[in-house]
């Protein structure tokens, strides 16, 4: 991205923090000036002017990427806008986010890519987004794949819709190896398999009466894509990867050689369908809330690998659209700013993980998914400086109500959860100081 | 009980059992010359059906009445839902009136415990999506005891249709459970449960096998959109392979009883003459329905004490 948002002139200090990036973890002060990171080292002193951030008994991390937001707009600005969910992904410790591509217009043509990238230049983190793979997110035409590369799209997706036809898909992974970096994202659910469907299939929605969605629509999708990417030589991403199943597909096609990356949201490690016995609406979203099993197999899967991101699938809803009966509710959840926390609660407090390696997650290995080669990078000299700064033991409890969404739509209000957000600088501004947003 | 909003608000089998006990005191008043009593009076329920059903909202309606409640009936298909508005701003407006209780249809699984999250009445689920009708169930099973009772501990059920998208289903599955019935789900495999975990039965597709050991066919209504929806190939081979057909039912034993919820598709899941026969107690359910949904009322809306 160009220079000119650098936060010119202002100097912070960083102090008495833990570095941890992908290169290790230092005691390390970060002095930050002009938009970049100026120097990297213990018991830095503060420069005359400069601001000084008390980062002790704190990590100080690259600044996290959420590669799956809906900001909502343009479209549906009463749940969401690219400022307050950019507010909110910067108090959850993001510098910058991909916004999926099923707005209203949705992002199929350069001019509406333009506009949107636009409104999110000067948000308190870095807004890029996901173009859609065909026009209107129909599955048929391809959308202007190059055009919209050439405004910096990394990511093709008709998110929200499967590209169920097999012919279409091929094409769209083939085409994509003309364009280095790209990447032909999944929303891996065969519509005529979840057709009518508002949950998961399975013992819950068998009980409850609520037409399933199986978690062979996810699997059957995920065997065929990986099957085309392999010939076409593509990379191919697994949006919020939910099955167990799918998450052995897509380790096995690893092991082949498939040029396949998968991501996993909170929800899909924590939550399961059993949840929708209370009929909350707050509990539907797709891909579902699976069951027991599939939660550990997600879990293996980021533990070994085989799902190299966390994202969050952030999915606002104005509150009246959500107060109706389970099955007339729009699928989705909030997530910025919970994402951190329950990723720390559920795979670090429980020690499947270490913090690093959730850092990993939900850093330095999105922003390379997603070709953001500002962000998720190690934190030194001469870097831009998008960090956050992370008090990983510090409890909290979610009030929905005080979230920075337009919306209120999250699965995890009243919860207790470790690992709470102290700031976040986003190209040298300190956005969020002490874990309040700055603007 | 506040509501009845599912099976799981029966308080188990010595709660379904004293509400049949109640209801066969309420059948006794529905057969009086003057077949009411005041143990309502005061009270007002109101109908609030988003699906319709004139024999359930009659049923109902009439229930209230026999016990001297005032009711009201929301027409949805006439009303401000037509404008638009939601579910819980209707529910709202409604309890702004002093309403006792809602008896709710609708068309969407768990809309009743939405409803019941959000006023001070008392809901009552007259049936909600695929999910539950607790009251039909109720009325099965009082009608069932009424011939075999007053236990009902090893009688055998087979339920005959469209389990998975039958509330009917769901909730008389348990209903008969509890009662000490062993029940077996009967239809073709894209019709059963998509998962047995929860299910107080055993499924199969072959209703043959089960008839001749069944003291109770139940059987469900077949619709049609379930052809187009590829759930089976047509009407002829839904009939001869599920169909109680007059050729099957030969092969009951003598006493096996038959019932449906209504309404019926004669000819198709039910043999013209079956539904006719001396097995059938399809009227005798509709009867039931009155005296068991006075006793739900009753429990929920009621003193407690006797009935006059």
């Amino acid at each position: 991205m160009s220079d000119d948002r650098l936060s010119d002139g202002t100097v912070l200090l960083l102090k008495g923090g833990r570095v941890v990036d992908e290169t290790g973890d230092r005691i390390a002060d970060v002095l930050v000036r002009d938009g970049l990171i100026a120097e990297v080292g213990p018991g830095l002193d503060a420069p005359a002017g400069a601001t000084v951030l008390d980062a002790s008994d704190a990590v100080v991390a690259p600044g996290l990427v959420d590669i799956q937001v809906h900001f909502r707009e343009p479209g549906r600005e009463d749940s969401e806008t690219i400022e307050t969910g950019a507010r909110g992904a910067a108090l959850g410790g993001f510098t910058a986010v991909v916004c999926m591509p099923n707005t209203n217009p949705p992002l199929d043509e350069a001019s509406v890519v333009q506009a949107v990238l636009e409104r999110g230049r000067n948000a308190p983190c870095d807004v890029r987004v996901a173009g859609c793979i065909t026009l209107g997110r129909k599955g048929h035409e391809l959308a202007p794949l190059g055009e919209l590369y050439d405004l910096g799209v990394r990511i093709f997706t008709d998110d929200g819709d499967c590209v169920a036809d097999a012919g279409v898909m091929r094409h769209a992974l083939e085409y994509s190896t003309a364009l280095p970096g790209a990447v032909i994202a999944q929303h891996a659910e065969d519509p005529a398999l979840v057709a009518g469907g508002h949950m998961h299939e399975g013992e819950w929605s068998s009980r409850l009466g609520i037409p399933g969605r199986p978690a062979e629509a996810e699997t059957t999708i995920v065997a065929r894509d990986l099957a085309l990417a392999a010939r076409a030589g593509a990379r191919y991403h697994v949006l919020h990867l939910s099955t167990a199943g799918a998450a052995d597909l897509v380790r096995e096609a690893k092991a082949r050689g498939v040029r396949v990356t998968a991501e996993a949201s909170p929800q899909h490690f924590t939550l399961t369908d059993e949840s929708c016995a209370t009929f909350d609406p707050v509990f539907k979203m797709n891909p579902p809330l699976r069951t027991a099993r599939d939660v550990e197999g997600v879990i293996a899967g980021l533990v070994d690998g085989t799902i190299s991101a966390i994202a969050t699938d952030h999915a606002p809803h104005a509150a009246e659209t959500k107060a109706v009966p389970f099955e007339e509710a729009p699928p989705g959840m909030l997530g910025t700013e919970t994402a951190l926390a329950v990723a720390i609660t559920r795979l670090v407090e429980t020690g499947r993980l270490p913090l690093a390696s959730v850092l990993a997650l939900l850093s330095w290995q999105p922003a390379r998914i997603a070709g953001l080669t500002e962000h998720g990078g190690p934190i030194a000299a001469g870097r831009p400086a998008h960090l956050c700064v992370i008090d990983p033991g510090a409890t909290w409890v979610v009030d929905a109500t005080r979230l920075a969404s337009r919306s209120r739509n999250s699965p995890f209000d009243g919860w207790k959860l470790t690992g709470r957000v102290r700031h976040t600088i986003c190209r040298g501004e300190p956005v969020v100081i002490d874990g309040v947003a700055t603007r | 009980m506040k509501h009845l909003l599912s099976v799981d608000d029966l308080g188990g089998r010595s709660g379904i059992e004293s509400l049949l006990d109640r209801s066969e005191s309420f059948l006794e008043v529905t057969q009086r010359d003057i077949p009411k009593v005041p143990a309502l009076r005061g009270k007002t329920v109101v109908t609030l059906f988003y699906e319709d059903s004139t024999r359930t909202r009659l049923s109902f309606e009439t229930a209230a009445r026999r016990l001297s409640a005032d009711t009201m009936n929301f027409s949805v298909s006439t009303s401000s839902v037509r404008k638009g508005e939601s579910l819980l701003d209707t529910v709202h407006t409604i309890e702004s009136m002093g309403i006792d209780a809602i008896i709710v249809r609708h068309g969407s699984a768990g809309a009743p415990h939405r409803i019941a999250q959000s006023t001070d009445a008392s809901v009552i689920n007259a049936g909600d999506g695929r999910h539950e009708h607790p009251t039909q169930a109720l009325l099965d099973a009082f009608t069932l005891r009424r011939h075999r009772g007053p236990s009902l501990d090893g009688c055998r059920v087979a339920i005959v249709g469209d389990i998975r998208n039958s509330r009917v289903a769901r909730s008389g599955a348990r209903v008969w459970a509890e009662l000490g019935c062993e029940v077996t789900l009967v239809g073709p495999p894209t019709l059963l449960p998509e998962s047995m975990d929860g299910w107080p039965a055993v499924a199969t597709s072959d209703l043959d096998a089960v008839l001749p050991e069944t003291d109770l066919v139940y059987l469900l209504r077949i619709q049609n959109e379930r052809i187009s929806d590829a759930r089976f190939p047509s009407v002829r081979e839904y009939r001869s392979r599920w169909g109680l057909t007059e050729a099957r039912a030969d092969r009951l034993k003598p006493d096996t009883l038959v019932m449906h919820p209504g309404p019926m598709n004669r000819g198709i899941e039910i043999a013209d003459e079956v539904a006719d026969s001396p097995r059938s107690l399809v009227a005798e359910q509709v009867a039931n329905g009155v005296a068991v949904r006075m006793a739900v009322l009753y429990a929920i809306l009621g003193s407690g004490g006797p009935v006059v």
